[in-house]
């Protein structure tokens, strides 16, 4: 079987030139990708101590997310105190893991509250994301965007979530897209760049797998593929093509892009599905936060009553699992 | 193992289904399991058993009974006595039973899952998602049709008594196909479950006591191939169901050659999985994966041989050798397993020695890194690329792992490569350009078709094959008809009595004025490839009319001119089927035109030739007139169907004619026999080698002049003067013949069935005396093979 891969360091994407040809050269068959993602649950399965190290493992690939309207510096600080010490020390020594000292991979807010996040998440080692460029529209005019990214670096955060212009893809101008990420890029400086696609909105999957591709080339760190706010969000064929178009642009570059579902995954079990797919489809390597997040909120409070599950043997309550 | 090392690891751990529920109902039955005859658990009349056994571990599970042939003999006289109890019982109360059978099923779904996986080795996934699904399915879809039966086929009737003989691959999912549509036809079961695996046919027949189903209406006898041979021989057995190797089939074909037994014989394959270079690569390699991979490639459509097109083969094969070293092999009950274990020692070998054979033929083999348990009967998947098609890999049926990879540079080039077998089960397209899917689809020769997708099955379409893969079609309503026969009192295919024919002076024998003179001699050749051709032979025989007046003399026909007469239909064949409908038509109602032309002249041959009267004569002609416009108007209306199958797809029951086609006229009624039976078979777009009666093969040849002022193409129908049984014995033993009819004596119907079990062409024999034409839908099924096309669509 697989090798054990140790987390590494993760040489990040430059980009390449605008490629079209590798564009227009995806092909995607819907019904065939349904099927397979329709087998990943049935395929895989992880029980007992196996089952409660992968969602450990889920939870260390899980950006903590709030991105509501009346989210307050006192929510964001809860939050991030939940991100410190997600699980109950208590479950965590009858997992014998207390050692582990295991946190969240982010925790994702909106600008205004990085400066909150970075202050509650200090020395934790925990980044913060901002989620940017006009989020979850992508419509506010190009100059606020880019600025807006620079704002949110400038306050702290050293990862950036943007959302694509979904015109693009539909009109099918993919040398615009590829111009307005890489200059998303270029204001990140250091900040890792996470691409929204919002595939809820794109139409086809042929189109996820095509901005998917551009994204990479114009340097996108991760592709994530949703904000949360469209009516459909994460789903396990959609992410089923963007891990393969992963795939494809490491067997073309050699680089290492990482994906991030974000919405609708709220059971322990549905995460389970998620790390099975990356490892069936891109390999051990990918499954750690640098290369595999997930956005969520709820997601946390699921694996943590599935984890006292497993160390007590009888089912939790969610009034047992401290709120974020 | 610690929590922390997988946490780093990220291993899979065991995930077993829990054996114990099916083992605690082996041991209930003391691990004994005796034969099931008329809802009776009984001994085996010699007292023989034998052990089945576990493939992942090699340990026995039970001891089952060995049928003799007082068994099967107990069993047949059960079914034949069920028989008329239960195709009286009205259709809606066979569908109450067939219904309470599906919802059996589903109640003990994982119990029947867990004791397949034992006994077959196939993994958990597997019997959990798709087999016992997919019985249940078979039961509901044919409770539907045991209600709708009454009106859906008002004509017809049950066969009677049916032995079926199923595999070991698909133990509880061939019972559902075989069993469900026989019962719901009002038909009566012997089952004879696969010696390897018969324990879910005893745990089904146990469900049957349950549910009420009356005595003697499914019986199941276990045992090996000598117990199925007993129900293959047994007089009593209407029809026979196999499913399982080409060999076995030929053996049964041979078996009952000649003892007016129906048969249905769903065989071998070597299916293409052909990939274009504007496919989904990645969906396509998980394509392979469920062609290949899936049962451990047991599986009789397994998509086998991997056609690839050149420029994206290294791409493919990479993908693919990836792909493969994810596989996961191990115990079947492991629900994280992908490939469980081969079923038995013996498919083990079969599968190493072949594969040996592959790389010692110079093909490159390539297995993942990882390694196959040691405990049980295990084979890793296998890639073989630079395949040559000579090579034993893409010629042989494996029944294994194992994938022969070959590439191509045009899709012409594909469906040749796809073509050239022995085979035709079915195939896998793999495209995004649907112009291409399709017309690769209509080109190859396969039963079953999967565009962009592989191994779909279910109830509503019909599976089956062209070509030795055999013949007939089982689900959808196109599986029926093997449970169904005419009814005795069905109403004849033409209705003449309202020609008001005057008989002439002449009685039947040629007009005075013509006898007064000198005649000019006629020269009756055969007819091939569109030109009058002389016999190989030289040789001529005279024909006489009932009082030994010579009436001509006609060629005498032998194996020369049948090889020449294939090859002329075979040549034709292409062009002829790409004709619409429309054409077809049009060129028979022109048959029609210029054959009533001459309609006094056809008669009066008749009548010479018979010694019947010109009224008869004048009948018969009309009556073929007839018959050619029936096979005209049909030509562009036996349309196919789009199944409702449970996927986003449509899935398209296509008619296809079966090719080459011979037929041998009986002697009564020369001309309508000949058109009757030709005309439809035209019709549907196979080409024709035509024996004529032996006896008036006068009509025949006159009808030569006909067919050439009527623009039928050459090659289309050829005509073979000579001894009906070497013709047909010929005919039966070409390899390159795709359909047999023969009306004749028994004798000559029993050797055509069995002559033609070479290349396992399809047979349709017909009694000569007291001749009628059979009812036209019973040609048209004849003259055609029904090719499921499954075209998954989604934005």
């Amino acid at each position: 079987m697989n090798a054990p891969v140790v987390s590494e360091i993760v040489e990040r994407n430059p980009g390449t030139t605008f490629d079209l040809g590798a564009v227009e050269a995806v092909r995607v068959n819907r019904s065939a990708v349904e099927r397979r993602a329709a087998t990943i649950p049935t395929r895989r399965t992880v029980k007992r101590e196996w089952q409660a190290a992968w969602l450990l493992r889920a939870l260390t690939c899980m950006d903590l997310t709030t991105l509501a309207g009346d989210d307050t510096p006192g929510t964001v600080r809860r939050l991030c105190a939940k991100a410190r010490q997600p699980v109950r020390q208590e479950i965590l020594a009858a997992l014998d893991m207390a050692h582990a000292e295991l946190h969240v991979a982010a925790v994702c807010v909106y600008h205004k509250l990085v400066p909150t996040a970075v202050e509650a998440l200090a020395g934790s080692g925990i980044p913060v994301a901002a989620v940017s460029a006009g989020f979850p529209a992508g419509l506010n005019p190009f100059e606020q965007r880019l600025a807006e990214i620079k704002a949110s670096v400038a306050a702290g955060a050293q990862e950036i979530d943007i959302v694509i212009s979904r015109a693009n893809v539909l009109q099918g101008d993919w040398r615009a897209l590829y111009d307005e990420v890489q200059a998303f890029r270029a204001s990140c400086g250091s900040a890792h760049l996470k691409t929204i696609l919002a595939t809820g909105e794109l139409g086809t999957l042929r189109n996820v797998a095509r901005a998917s591709m551009v994204c990479m080339q114009a340097g996108a760190d991760f592709i994530k593929t949703s904000t949360g706010k469209e009516s459909v969000n994460a789903t396990l064929p959609v992410s089923l093509v963007m891990v393969r178009a992963i795939r494809t642009f490491y067997e073309q570059t050699g680089y290492l892009v990482g994906f991030k579902p974000a919405g609708g995954i709220r059971t322990a079990k549905q995460s389970l599905d998620w790390l099975s797919l990356i490892k069936e489809e891109l390999g051990d390597r990918w499954l750690h936060a640098q290369l595999f997040r997930f956005g969520a909120s709820s997601l946390l409070a699921d694996i943590e009553r599935q984890l006292e599950h497993y160390a007590t043997g009888h089912y939790a309550s969610l009034a047992y699992q401290p709120l974020g | 193992m610690q929590i922390a090392e997988i946490f780093e690891t990220m291993s899979y751990g065991p995930a077993p289904e829990a054996a114990k529920p099916a083992l605690d109902w082996i041991a209930a039955h003391d691990r004994r399991f005796q034969l099931f005859i008329n809802n009776d658990w009984r001994d085996p009349a010699d007292g023989s058993w034998f052990t089945v056994t576990n493939p992942a571990t090699g340990q026995e599970l039970a001891q089952v009974a060995q049928g003799g042939a007082a068994d099967v003999g107990a069993a047949v006289a059960a079914a034949s006595a069920a028989a008329p109890g239960w195709r009286a019982l009205p259709g809606h109360l066979r569908a109450r039973h067939l219904y309470a059978l599906a919802r059996q099923i589903q109640k003990h779904a994982r119990l029947l899952a867990v004791l397949e996986t034992l006994d077959n080795g196939k993994p958990i996934r597997e019997t959990r998602d798709l087999d016992i699904p997919l019985v249940a399915r078979h039961f509901y879809y044919h409770a539907g049709w045991a209600q709708l039966m009454a009106t859906t086929f008002p004509d017809y009737e049950p066969v009677g008594v049916i032995g079926q003989i199923i595999p070991w691959n698909f133990p509880l999912l061939m019972l559902a196909w075989k069993v469900a549509p026989a019962l719901a036809m009002g038909n009566t079961v012997v089952l004879k479950p696969a010696e390897f695996t018969p324990l879910t046919a005893l745990l089904f027949a146990e469900l049957v006591a349950v549910v009420g189903l009356p005595p003697g209406v499914l019986n199941v006898v276990t045992g090996d191939g000598t117990t199925g041979a007993l129900l293959v021989e047994h007089p009593d057995v209407d029809k026979i169901a196999f499913t399982g190797s080409t060999d076995v089939g030929r053996t049964i074909r041979r078996a009952t050659a000649g003892t007016g037994k129906r048969l249905s014989l769903e065989l071998g394959g070597k299916s293409p999985f052909i990939v274009f270079d504007d496919a989904d690569l990645d969906s396509g390699v998980e394509g392979v994966v469920d062609a290949i991979w899936f049962n451990q490639g047991q599986v009789c459509c397994a998509g086998s041989r991997l056609l690839v097109q050149e420029g994206v083969a290294p791409l493919l094969h990479r993908k693919l050798r990836e792909r493969m070293e994810r596989l996961r092999i191990g115990d079947p009950l492991d629900k994280a397993i992908d490939i469980g274990a081969i079923v038995a020692p013996v498919q083990l070998e079969r599968i190493t020695t072949l594969v040996q054979q592959g790389v010692a033929e110079g093909a490159t083999l390539w297995q993942p890194s990882w390694a196959c348990p040691t405990e049980g009967y295990f084979f890793p998947p296998t890639l073989f690329t630079d395949v040559a098609p000579a090579s034993s890999l893409a010629q042989v049926e494996i029944f294994g792992p194992v994938l022969a990879s070959m590439t191509f540079r045009t899709p012409a080039e594909a469906v040749l490569l796809a073509n050239n077998t022995r085979y035709g089960l079915a195939a896998s397209v793999w495209s995004e350009d649907i112009n291409l899917a399709l017309d690769v689809a209509g080109a190859i020769k396969a039963g079953t078709i999967w565009i962009n997708s592989t191994n779909l099955f279910d109830a509503a379409a019909g599976f089956g094959g062209y070509r030795e893969s055999g013949f007939g079609r089982e689900g959808g309503k196109e599986g029926l008809w093997d449970y169904l026969k005419p009814r005795a009192t069905a109403p004849a295919l033409v209705s003449v009595s309202n020609v008001n024919a005057q008989p002439s002076a002449t009685n039947g024998h040629l007009p005075a004025a013509l006898l007064g003179t000198v005649p000019i001699d006629r020269t009756a050749k055969l007819y091939i490839g569109g030109k009058q051709a002389r016999p190989d032979s030289g040789y001529s025989r005279p024909i006489h009319d009932p009082q030994g007046h010579l009436l001509g003399e006609v060629g005498i026909g032998n194996r020369k001119d049948i090889r020449n007469a294939v090859e002329a239909a075979r040549g034709a064949a292409p062009g002829w089927a790409k004709q619409s409908g429309h054409a077809r038509a049009q060129i028979l109602y022109y048959l029609a035109e210029n054959l009533a032309v001459r309609a006094t002249e056809f008669a009066l041959r008749i009548a010479g030739q018979s010694g019947a009267t010109e009224v008869d004569g004048q009948l018969e002609v009309e009556a073929a007139l007839e018959a050619l416009f029936t096979a005209a108007a049909w030509a562009d209306k036996y349309d196919g169907a789009v199944h409702q199958t449970p996927f986003r797809t449509v899935t398209m029951a296509v008619h296809e004619p079966l090719g080459v086609l011979g037929i041998a006229c009986p002697d009564a009624g020369p001309l309508l026999a000949l058109i009757a039976l030709a005309a439809p078979a035209l019709a549907m777009g196979n080409t024709v080698v035509l024996i004529p009666s032996p006896q008036a093969p006068l009509t025949a040849t006159d009808l030569y002049q006909v067919l050439e002022t009527s623009d039928l193409p050459p090659g289309v129908l050829n005509i073979v003067t000579g001894d009906r049984d070497e013709l047909s014995k010929v005919l039966a033993e070409h390899d390159d013949v795709d359909g047999l009819w023969y009306a004749g004596p028994r004798s000559g119907q029993a050797m055509v069935e069995r002559a033609s079990s070479g290349n396992m062409k399809r047979t349709w024999t017909l009694d000569d005396m007291s001749w009628q034409p059979p009812q036209t839908a019973e040609v048209l099924r004849a003259a055609t093979q029904v090719k499921n096309i499954w075209v998954p669509f989604g934005a």
